[in-house]
């Protein structure tokens, strides 16, 4: 069975470490806040301008003014903080941020992420996924391995406008766990029910499978 | 120094057709509400508006866009505003669409008297179309340019009279980058209090940037998402 949207939030969590500053993109990635392991304290950043994002607030609690960069509104946790955007991209530019998770709508074996434009369709922009995937240390990408009608969401080249070049260094999709290395994706771990020739016949890029490859555990 | 107008129509004076303005806000939040129901009842048109978004259909710069006073939108991110989308289908829109740290940094780089600095995002994709590219570190690097206004609009949550502000939780923003670069800063305040009143330690933006000051009215503080537990 393919993996749901909560189990590859799930599964992202487990990648989070004690200590880190992670920057979460909409959709998939949101939900990772939801699976954060016990014992773990990692610190939310939100590219608006806070560190320290809470849960939602309660019913009649929102403030206007406290929104993250998904334009919901959210709370804060005690020893959190706000600072102005060229602060906010300043600390991911410079390379504080330990972690960003964000989605794609393809991804080369070379590492390369295509998430922010159709051509043909409505443009919205790049928001602050450009900034992010070119100076974030550690890229992990939240993604459905193929698209609706069975094409391959992992390719040798991006067919859509790249966010950015050589830069994913790991993905979680609805069928495995793939690292990203020089010699193209690495497979780590497969979806429960899912087959090794089920991945390679869903991957377009080079596929490195070497050994037994384990099942992931929920 | 008293730089206290009356309201935001004395504030908006001098906007004419065809200038640049730098517009603070993200999303709805921190958005300067008085000054662009000024703009829309002025008239104004054939604007360059710099702002992160474009606001929404009826709300924020979608205001403007309705009434067609924007020529050229400057942004990172426009996707909640369908007049948006049918003047840029149709050709009555320009858009320049740019990665959001970088449009905050070409803000700060403005008014810092910066003119041009390196960043990495955009490298490789269409962004980086016509730009200088120079490796540092083995990385390459996009030659940007630091960006002015003729007039920043900005929104804080209190002001006193000498023009010193201070934000509140993520409404600061854009307003703070953009009140160093406008040729003429106006700040619209939630709160205007007499100076010497303000803990000089709180400030972010002090009054050197801002040559005009208002009391804002009939804050309507829209949410976009409204997200609870």
């Amino acid at each position: 069975m393919a993996l749901t949207k909560e189990q590859i939030a799930q599964r992202i969590a487990r990648e989070l470490k004690d200590g880190y500053y992670v920057n979460l993109g909409i959709g998939i990635p949101t939900l990772v806040a939801n699976y954060i392991p016990e014992g773990v304290e990692v610190t939310l950043q939100s590219e608006n301008g806070m560190l320290g994002i809470g849960p939602f607030p309660l019913k009649g609690e929102a403030d206007p003014d406290l929104i993250n960069a998904g334009k919901q509104t959210v709370t804060i946790l005690p020893g959190g903080s706000f600072f102005d955007s060229t602060l906010s991209f300043a600390m991911i530019r410079g390379g504080h941020v330990d972690l960003t998770v964000l989605g794609a709508f393809e991804v080369s074996d070379k590492g390369d992420i295509a998430s922010w434009k159709i051509p043909g369709k409505m443009v919205k922009g790049m928001g602050g996924a450009m900034d992010l995937v070119a100076a974030a240390k550690n890229i992990v990408v939240a993604m459905q391995h193929t698209s609706k009608d069975g094409q391959s969401k992992l390719l040798k080249e991006c067919t859509l406008p790249l966010t950015g070049v050589a830069c994913v260094k790991k993905i979680v999709s609805d069928l495995a766990v793939i690292d990203v290395t020089d010699q193209g994706f690495r497979l780590l771990e497969r979806a429960p029910g899912v087959s090794v020739e089920d991945i390679i016949k869903a991957t377009e890029g080079r596929l490195i499978v070497e050994g037994e490859i384990p099942e992931m555990q929920f | 120094m008293n730089k206290v107008v009356k309201d935001a129509r004395e504030a908006i004076e001098g906007i004419t057709d065809g200038m640049t303005l730098m517009v603070g806000g993200f999303g709805l939040s921190g958005i300067p509400e008085n000054c662009i129901a000024a703009l829309v009842e002025s008239g104004v048109k054939d604007l360059t508006c710099v702002s992160n978004n474009a606001g929404v259909d009826d709300f924020g710069l979608g205001l403007l866009l309705q009434k067609r006073q924007i020529k050229k939108m400057i942004s990172s991110y426009v996707g909640e505003n369908a007049e948006f989308e049918r003047q840029l289908l149709a050709g009555e829109l320009e858009v320049d669409l740019i990665p959001q740290g970088t449009l905050a940094e070409r803000c700060r780089a403005g008014g810092a008297g910066i003119p041009a600095f390196y960043v990495p995002a955009g490298y490789g994709t269409e962004v980086a179309e016509g730009k200088e590219v120079r490796e540092f570190n083995g990385k390459p690097h996009l030659l940007e340019f630091g960006m002015v206004a003729d007039f920043a609009i900005v929104k804080a949550w209190k002001g006193d009279t000498h023009g010193n502000l201070i934000y509140r939780n993520t409404a600061n923003n854009f307003n703070e980058a953009m009140a160093t670069a406008g040729k003429i800063t106006i700040a619209e305040v939630e709160e205007l209090v007499p100076f010497g009143t303000l803990d000089p330690n709180q400030i972010h933006t002090p009054g050197i940037y801002v040559k005009r000051i208002f009391q804002g009215s009939n804050y309507e503080k829209r949410i976009e998402r409204l997200t609870e537990r």
